[in-house]
C-alpha cells in the first residue's frame, strides 16, 4: 500500500511535467492551476506515504537511504507549493517535476530500502536534527531549479536566441530574487539542523560534511547579498553546490542509518 | 434575412481613397442610423479605421442593401466611384470577414489587437443609436467572442512585432516591473522616442534625455514627461541607469567595452540594458560579453519582430479552422431564423476561395 502510494505520486509528478512539455512543444502552453493542482495531488500522495512509515517506524522516517530520498522530494515539492505562487515563477512546477521524478523512481527501483525493523524510542533532537536538514537541502534544490530557470533565461537573453520559452520564463530578475531567498531559508534550516545535531552529538565525518555544506551556501549567500558576484554567478554556484550536496548524500545517509 | 458587408481596406486601396471615406468616432452612430434607414436594410453598422472602412447590414433584400449601399459611398465620395476598390460580401463571406477582421487577421499588421476595440466602439455607437437589431446584436457579440477565443488559444497575438514593443518585453524579462527603472535616451531619434514612450507606457517613471543640442533634449524630455541631462554630463548619471537607448549620429562607438566595465562595477552588478538603435552603431558589440550587459541593436530587434510576425503566419491556417466552425454556426442559425440557406460559394462576391489576406502575405 505504501509503495503505491509513491507510485501514484510519481505519476502525478510525470504527468503534470510531461502535459507542460506537451504544449510547450505545441506552441499551446498557457499558465493555469491544471499544474499546480496535479502537482499538489502528488504531494498529498507523498504526506501519506510519510504518514504511514512514520506510523510503522514510531518516528520520522529518515532510516535509509529510500525514506531520506522520498523526504527530500516531498521537501521540494513543499517548497514549490510555497515559492511559486509567491514569486509567481511560472514553469516552475516544469522545471522541479523532473527533479521530483528522478528522486522518487531512483528510490523506488533501487534497492535502497528495508523493512520496518523493531520501533525504537524516537529521539527529538535527532529527529529535529534529520528532518531540518533535509528540508534545507529541499530549499537548496528549489534555488538549483530556480538558478537553472535563471541561466536559461539569461542565455536567451544574452545570446538574442528568444525561443518560445522566453515568452513563458520569468523575469530573471524574478527568479533572481526567488534564488536568494530560497538559499536564505535553505541556509537558516541547515543553520538549525547543524545546531540540534550538535545537541545530539553526531559523529565527526558528518558534522564536518554539514558544515562544509553549509559554509558554501553561507558564502554563496553572502556573496550574492552584498553583490560581490552577479546574480548570475549565484544561479550558476547555487547549481553546482547543489549537484555536489547530492553526489555526497550516499555517504551521509550511511552513517545517518549507522546512528539512526 | 441576409448579412452584406461592402467596404475598402488597406488592402486594395490608398491611404488617399481611405481618408475620402473615412468617418469621425463621433459621428459613427448617427451614420449608422442613415444607413439603416436607407432601401433594403434593416440594422447597419459603420467601421471606420485608418485602414479600413467598411459598412455591415441586416438587409431583407441583398441586391437592394448593395444598391444602397453602392449610394452611400457615391455620397460620401469626391469623384466617381465605379474604380474604388470595393469588395461587397454576403452570407457566409461576410461572417468569415468580419470574424477575421476582429481577430487582426485582415489588419496591416497580422494579430494587432487593437482592431477589436475599434469594432467594439462602431458596434456600440450604432446599437446606442437603434441601428441594430437581434441580427446584428447576434453577429457582433459572436465575433467578440470568436476573438477572445482565438486570443487564447492560439498564438496569434503573441510576440511582439514592432522595435518599441519587442524592446519593452525584453526589458520585463530583465526587470520584471519597469516601474522602478530609470531609462536614458542619448540622442533624440524618433525610434529612440517611439522606444522611450513604450516604456513609459508600461510603468517607467525616470526618464533622462540627452543630445548634443541641449533645446532638442529638452523639448523631447518635455514631450515625454522626462528630464534632460547635459550631453557632456551623460556618463556621470549611468550608474543609476538600468536601461539605455542610444540613437546620436556619431561616426564611432561612443560606448566601447573598455569604457564601461568600470562604471559596471559601480553599479553593484546591477543589469543594464542598452538598446543601440543607430547606424552606425553608437555601442561596441563586445559590451555585449560583459556581464550583467544586455546589449541589442537595431537588427537583433527587428530580427525579433520577423520572428513574431512569421510565428503568427503560422497561426493563421489554425484561426482559419476555428473561425469557420463559427461562421458555420451564425449561418446556420440565419438559414433557422429566415435567411437565405448557407451554400458553397454563396457569398463569394470577391475573388472565389479568398481566405484572409493573412496568409497571403
Amino acid at each position: 500500500m505504501d509503495r503505491a502510494l509513491l507510485v501514484a505520486s510519481t505519476i502525478c509528478f510525470l504527468f503534470g511535467f510531461a502535459y507542460t512539455m506537451y504544449a510547450l512543444g505545441a506552441g499551446r502552453y498557457r499558465p493555469s492551476r491544471y499544474n499546480f493542482t496535479v502537482i499538489f495531488a502528488g504531494f498529498l500522495l507523498q504526506t501519506a506515504f510519510l504518514f504511514r512509515r512514520g506510523e510503522q517506524l514510531g518516528r520520522c522516517p529518515l532510516s535509509n537511504l529510500f525514506e531520506v530520498l522520498i523526504f527530500l522530494s516531498w521537501s521540494i515539492v513543499l517548497l514549490y507549493l510555497l515559492v511559486g505562487p509567491t514569486y509567481r515563477l511560472s514553469l516552475l512546477g516544469a522545471f522541479t517535476s523532473p527533479l521530483v521524478v528522478l528522486f522518487q523512481v531512483f528510490a523506488l527501483v533501487a534497492p535502497i530500502d528495508s523493512p520496518p525493523g523493531a520501533k525504537i524510542a524516537p529521539d527529538p533532537w535527532l529527529e529535529l536534527h534529520a528532518a531540518l536538514s533535509i528540508i534545507a537541502y529541499g530549499a537548496f534544490a528549489m534555488a538549483c531549479v530556480a538558478g537553472v530557470m535563471y541561466l536559461a533565461q539569461e542565455r536567451q537573453l544574452k545570446t538574442h536566441q528568444i525561443r518560445s520559452l522566453f515568452y513563458h520564463l520569468p523575469p530573471i530578475s524574478n527568479l533572481a530574487t526567488a534564488t536568494s531567498q530560497l538559499l536564505l531559508c535553505g541556509f537558516l534550516l541547515l543553520t538549525a539542523g547543524l545546531l540540534a545535531g550538535f545537541v545530539v552529538g553526531s559523529p565527526r565525518p558528518k558534522v564536518l560534511w554539514g558544515v562544509a555544506v553549509w559554509l558554501i551556501y553561507g558564502a554563496i549567500l553572502h556573496a550574492g547579498k552584498l553583490r560581490w558576484i552577479s546574480p548570475r554567478r549565484v544561479a550558476l554556484f547555487s547549481v553546482l553546490a547543489f549537484t555536489l550536496t547530492l553526489s555526497t548524500l550516499w555517504g551521509l545517509t550511511f552513517l545517518a542509518a549507522s546512528r539512526l | 434575412m441576409h448579412v452584406i458587408c461592402q467596404g475598402l481596406s488597406h488592402h486594395a486601396a490608398n491611404v488617399r481613397l481611405r481618408e475620402e471615406f473615412a468617418i469621425p468616432d463621433s459621428r459613427l452612430g448617427e451614420t449608422a442610423l442613415h444607413v439603416r434607414t436607407m432601401e433594403g436594410i434593416c440594422e447597419a453598422v459603420v467601421l471606420s479605421t485608418c485602414n479600413r472602412v467598411e459598412v455591415y447590414a441586416a438587409a431583407t433584400d441583398s441586391v437592394a442593401a448593395f444598391r444602397s449601399l453602392d449610394r452611400f459611398f457615391h455620397e460620401r465620395a469626391e469623384g466617381e466611384t465605379d474604380e474604388v476598390p470595393f469588395y461587397r460580401h454576403a452570407a457566409p463571406e461576410s461572417v468569415r470577414h468580419l470574424f477575421g477582421v476582429v481577430c487582426g487577421l485582415e489588419s496591416m499588421v497580422l494579430g494587432e489587437t487593437e482592431i477589436l476595440g475599434q469594432v467594439k466602439k462602431a458596434y456600440q455607437a450604432a446599437a446606442e443609436s437603434g441601428s441594430t437589431s437581434s441580427c446584428l446584436n447576434r453577429l457582433f457579440q459572436r465575433s467578440f467572442n470568436v476573438a477572445k477565443e482565438i486570443r487564447s488559444q492560439t498564438n496569434i497575438t503573441r510576440g511582439s512585432v514592432s522595435v518599441g514593443s519587442v524592446a519593452v518585453d525584453l526589458a520585463e524579462k530583465i526587470f520584471g516591473e519597469l516601474t522602478g527603472c530609470k531609462v536614458m535616451i542619448l540622442g533624440a531619434g524618433e525610434t529612440s522616442e517611439l522606444t522611450a514612450r513604450a516604456l513609459r507606457a508600461r510603468g517607467v517613471r525616470a526618464i533622462f534625455v540627452s543630445n548634443r543640442s541641449l533645446a532638442r533634449a529638452e523639448a523631447l524630455a518635455v514631450e515625454i514627461g522626462g528630464k534632460a541631462i547635459p550631453f557632456e554630463g551623460w556618463d556621470r548619471e549611468f550608474t543609476g541607469v538600468d536601461i539605455l537607448i542610444s540613437s546620436t549620429a556619431a561616426p564611432r562607438p561612443l560606448i566601447t567595452a573598455a569604457r564601461l566595465s568600470p562604471l559596471m562595477r559601480l553599479r553593484q552588478n546591477r543589469p543594464l540594458f542598452v538598446i543601440d538603435l543607430a547606424v552606425p552603431r553608437d555601442v561596441e558589440p563586445e559590451v555585449n560579453d560583459l556581464e550583467g550587459v544586455y546589449l541589442y541593436d537595431i537588427d537583433s530587434l527587428q530580427a525579433i519582430t520577423q520572428q513574431s510576425l512569421e510565428n503568427r503566419r503560422r497561426e493563421v491556417s489554425l484561426c482559419e479552422q476555428m473561425i469557420e466552425r463559427h461562421v458555420r454556426d451564425f449561418t446556420g442559425w440565419l438559414g433557422r431564423a429566415g435567411g437565405p440557406p448557407p451554400s458553397p460559394g454563396a457569398g463569394e462576391t470577391s475573388p472565389p476561395g479568398r481566405r484572409f489576406h493573412a496568409a497571403e502575405s
